[in-house]
């Protein structure tokens, strides 16, 4: 309901996705897991914030990109455990390539003398 | 969708679960990274934020279907509702007694003027009557009707009934039965079967037939146990011994005057009555008919008229001037209760609105204490829209929790209500929760809750944000005011609408209670007494003698001051006439030529028993007997309309039917035979009073029993007992039956405005109680208010009195607007209850007046008490306070 959070979704909405469909390809995971994995790749850059993720979860989930199992953690904790389907593969490839897209075309915006003497 | 909401639950306790898990694995881990472990748990809390927020928006990415939010503003609106539980119980209750009121009210209306009669085609149902120049629905002869039943091409199928009581002897205790003179036709009329046995044969009605009898399935149940070998028994009716062919379902009911509780069905032929053959004897049959498929009313009348004037050509002695008249069966059983029915229906109607509105004032009132909420919602992005359909749900919810109240009130209370009434109602058996009524009730609930949630809701669902968070919750007063003053009018036009009503029945009622009937009906009981069956034999003689005996009986008894045997006519209660013409004047050539006047055969205390003034002459004596010479005695109307100015003492007249010339010895004051309401309306007036014992032999012999009229001391007790004692000591087979007191009669005559003045009276008072609860409210919101601006008023020097007066006025001013819309309203609505009023006008100015008087004085003293308040405020106190 907050507007607050719900902005920051739409901020991080594909980000988000693609992060979370990345972690998810080395393996399943379980929410905790997931987002100390992206901090941890990121080099603790990124902090993924606990009211984007679930959130996100549940909705990658209902668009059955991933699905979500509870399991028995070492702990003896009873987790939510998400894998990839394989829809969610065909998906983390498409955002893939267009986040590559993205990043490049940002690239060339933010070096537009690189664009030049490529021309 | 049920599955979709079980699998919810199971999704938002999973959801807790995983949220939970997350919170102790990242616990866990600070604890491992060498925290404490509380300040783990408090830091792993702080980095995850508002728990709560995270699972609503997760929550909002699951996906709604409209059932689940649905389900979600259900939720959230109960939740609403019990947090004021107040306001709830006092809408809920509201809306209960409105809509039930409604309900009970509509389930009548619905049951007895629009539901289709309970046979077969029932649109095919006509009642038929013969038209007189004297009475537009006479009674039809026997001859006459078998002549329409011949010769008429439009009907396929004619009844003819009439009311007769039967003295019932060889089972028990003798007792008088209600039966019904029939044609054989009469149950093929209603395609009403018998449950067992058959109905009469054509033929089977004819004079001289064999004695048979129907009866019906409750006396079935009562004297033969539902055994099926009752066919074939005999049945002793008056004496005389009628094998029993059929049995009347116990269901079969049918709504016309004298037809309730019928025990007992007989061939018009075994009616020993010598008129009967007669084609000019008015002996109170009426028809009913089944047009045949396709023939409308008009040309079945068309078709009798035809009929009816060969019959005139045919034989003009008796049938000069007389028509057939053919009504649909429905609307002859309904026709003095539409109105009635119609008037109570609208009136609660109103009070429904009345209840809306004020549930919408409640509503509104609690709208500023949410408006805050409202505002917050609107700034977190909920839309108009979402706010609007929030406020619906609430009032909804409101409605149908009310309606369903209010539909078991309504279930529970109509048979009650309707057991209870004076008036007897038509078809009231038919009266019940069906679907119709339902639907009425499910319609009339979802237009309240749209009507008042709308009402509340678009003055509330639309906070100007900005001013309502500065305000501090103060806010949207300016609108509210407004919306609250234009309730407060409509429930003073509504109440004033309601009150006129009650006023004009208040008027028609005490006119109607100074109408002098023309004798004192106080303390007079009237009955009948049924004569032993081996009567029947006795001859006039023996009758005479067993009548005198039932006389002598009665005077002794104590507590009887005065007694008088009647036959005939009895005031109000029935009538009964003859046909009579004046010595002197031409012989008539046939009945249709002669006069007509309402006969009351009594004895000499009449006068004393009903205290009916003697004009000039004298009234009957004992000698007035059997083998005196005939004397009668006429009212005043009488003497007026054919004497003129002349005495008529000494006159004489002809009465064909009972015994012939007699002298006119005395002129007594008019009695109001038809009724306290309706005897002016009626053609006929003159009156005849005939001694009891100079009835003519041949009806003297066919008398099986007789009407009593007794004035008693009230000072006794069980006057009526002791008369029945005495009765059965003349003969155990004698029966006392129909006790009735004249006050009562005269009461039951004026029971539909009765009951139109109390109820219409219940919903005026409860109108004038909501709609002053509602000024009230209002001008104590408009006082507090305003307590600044009278604070900065009088310390500028406005007086006390000033500042009464603009409070007063403010209320004053929605009144006196209230009030006339009211009365423009009244003006065009209290026309559709003229037939209900009596000796004022639908649009009576003292009653508009005096009504509009009383609620502006309502509204006034509303207004006072917080207008004091307002005259005392102390300006210091009121301009601190800001």
């Amino acid at each position: 309901m907050s507007p607050r959070y719900q902005n920051r979704i739409e901020l991080l909405q594909g980000t988000l996705d693609l992060l979370i469909l990345q972690t998810l390809r080395w393996g399943p995971q379980h929410g905790y897991g997931i987002s100390q994995a992206i901090r941890t790749n990121s080099g603790e850059i990124l902090q993924v914030d606990t009211g984007s993720l679930y959130p996100a979860l549940h909705r990658l989930e209902r668009q059955k990109w991933i699905s979500a199992d509870w399991k028995v953690s070492e702990n003896k904790q009873r987790v939510r455990v998400y894998r990839l389907t394989a829809k969610g593969k065909k998906q983390l490839e498409s955002e893939r390539s267009r986040w590559a897209q993205v990043s490049d075309a940002i690239a060339g915006v933010l070096n537009p003398a690189n664009r030049e003497n490529q021309a | 969708m049920t599955f979709s909401f079980w699998h919810r639950q199971k999704r938002e306790s999973e959801l807790d679960e995983e949220i939970q898990s997350h919170l102790q694995m990242a616990a866990q881990d600070r604890a491992d990274r060498g925290e404490t472990p509380e300040r783990a748990r408090d830091a792993a809390r702080r980095e995850l934020g508002n728990v709560g927020l995270i699972k609503e928006v997760t929550r909002e990415m699951w996906g709604w279907t409209s059932v689940e939010r649905l389900m979600q503003d259900l939720r959230y609106g109960l939740r609403m509702l019990a947090k004021a539980p107040g306001f709830t119980a006092v809408a809920i209750l509201t809306l209960a007694l409105g809509i039930g009121a409604n309900t009970a009210l509509f389930s009548v209306v619905n049951g007895v003027l629009f539901n289709p009669l309970p046979y077969t085609h029932p649109e095919q149902l006509v009642w038929l009557a013969e038209s007189k120049p004297n009475f537009a629905t006479g009674s039809i002869s026997f001859p006459n009707f078998q002549d329409w039943q011949k010769e008429n091409h439009t009907f396929s199928s004619m009844g003819l009934s009439r009311a007769y009581f039967y003295n019932l002897t060889g089972f028990g205790d003798a007792e008088q039965l209600r039966g019904r003179l029939i044609s054989s036709d009469f149950f093929t009329v209603l395609g009403v079967n018998p449950v067992i046995g058959r109905s009469f044969a054509p033929g089977e009605d004819a004079i001289g037939a064999a004695p048979i009898a129907m009866i019906s399935g409750g006396l079935w149940k009562r004297k033969f146990g539902s055994s099926a070998e009752v066919l074939g028994k005999s049945l002793t009716l008056d004496g005389k011994a009628y094998a029993i062919v059929g049995v009347i379902p116990e269901s079969f009911e049918l709504s016309l005057g004298g037809f309730h509780d019928i025990d007992v069905y007989v061939p018009i032929g075994q009616w020993g009555n010598p008129l009967l053959p007669k084609r000019g004897a008015g002996l109170g049959f009426h028809g009913i008919g089944r047009l045949k498929p396709g023939v409308s009313v008009e040309q079945a009348r068309a078709d009798l008229l035809r009929v009816t004037s060969d019959l005139a050509a045919a034989f003009p002695d008796t049938d000069k001037g007389i028509g057939a008249g053919v009504f649909p069966l429905k609307q002859t059983m309904v026709k003095g209760t539409q109105t009635f029915l119609l008037v109570l229906l609208a009136a609660v109607g109103f009070v429904l609105l009345i209840a809306c509105v004020n549930v919408a004032n409640l509503m509104l009132a609690r709208s500023s204490v949410r408006v805050r909420e409202f505002a917050i919602r609107t700034a977190m992005g909920a839309s108009q829209g979402r706010l609007l359909r929030q406020l619906l749900t609430e009032s909804l919810l409101l409605a149908v929790t009310g309606g369903t109240i209010g539909l078991l009130l309504a279930g529970w209370g109509t048979k009650v209500a309707i057991a209870q009434l004076p008036v007897t109602l038509p078809r009231a058996s038919e009266i019940g929760l069906d679907a119709p009524v339902l639907f009425f009730t499910i319609a009339v609930t979802l237009a309240c809750g749209v009507f008042f949630g709308l009402g509340a809701g678009l003055k509330s669902a639309r906070p100007n944000l900005h001013d309502t968070l500065k305000e501090g919750g103060r806010g949207g007063s300016g609108s509210r005011h407004r919306a609250q003053s234009i309730f407060v009018v409509v429930e003073m036009a509504l109440a004033l609408v309601l009150l006129i009503a009650a006023g004009l029945m208040i008027r028609s009622i005490s006119a109607l209670w100074k109408v002098n009937p023309g004798f004192d009906s106080h303390n007079v009981l009237t009955f009948g007494v049924a004569l032993p069956p081996a009567m029947s034999t006795a001859g006039p003689v023996g009758i005479r003698a067993a009548l005198r005996q039932v006389d002598q009986e009665l005077a002794s008894v104590p507590g009887v001051e005065s007694e008088s045997l009647s036959w005939g006519a009895t005031p109000i209660a029935s009538d009964d006439e003859d046909l009579f013409w004046i010595e002197g004047q031409p012989k008539p050539t046939s009945d249709n030529e002669m006069d007509m006047a309402l006969s009351y055969v009594v004895e000499e205390n009449y006068l004393k028993v009903m205290r009916i003034p003697l004009e000039r002459g004298r009234f009957f004596t004992s000698r007035d007997n059997e083998s005196a010479p005939h004397v009668v005695v006429v009212d005043e109307s009488l003497a007026k309309q054919y004497f003129g100015g002349k005495d008529p003492i000494g006159e004489h007249i002809f009465l064909p039917g009972k015994g012939g010339r007699a002298e006119i010895v005395g002129v007594v004051a008019h009695v109001k035979q038809w009724g306290l309401d309706t005897d002016d309306k009626e053609k006929l007036h003159a009156q005849l009073y005939i001694p009891y014992m100079q009835l003519p032999d041949e009806t003297m012999a066919l008398s099986n029993g007789t009407g009593v009229i007794v004035r008693y001391d009230p000072k006794m007790p069980a006057v009526a007992e002791s008369m029945r004692a005495a009765i059965k000591r003349i003969s155990g087979e004698n029966v006392m039956s129909n006790t009735q007191t004249m006050d009562s009669i005269i009461s039951d005559s004026l029971a539909t405005q009765q009951v139109s003045l109390i109820l219409l009276g219940a919903f005026a008072a409860l109108a004038l109680g909501l709609a002053t609860s509602g000024i009230y409210g209002v001008i104590s919101y408009v006082v507090q208010q305003r307590t600044q601006e009278i604070g900065v008023r009088v310390a500028l020097g406005a007086k006390r009195t000033d500042v009464l007066r603009l409070v007063l006025g403010t209320g004053m001013k929605m009144a006196a607007i209230g009030v006339a819309i009211g009365i423009a309203a009244a003006f065009g609505l209290t026309r559709l209850m003229a037939s209900l009023l009596f000796g004022v006008s639908a649009t009576d100015p003292l009653t508009f007046s005096a009504v509009a008087i009383l609620l502006m004085g309502v509204a006034l003293a509303a207004c006072y008490i917080p207008a004091r308040r307002a005259m005392r405020v102390d300006p210091m106190v009121a301009l601190r306070y800001e």
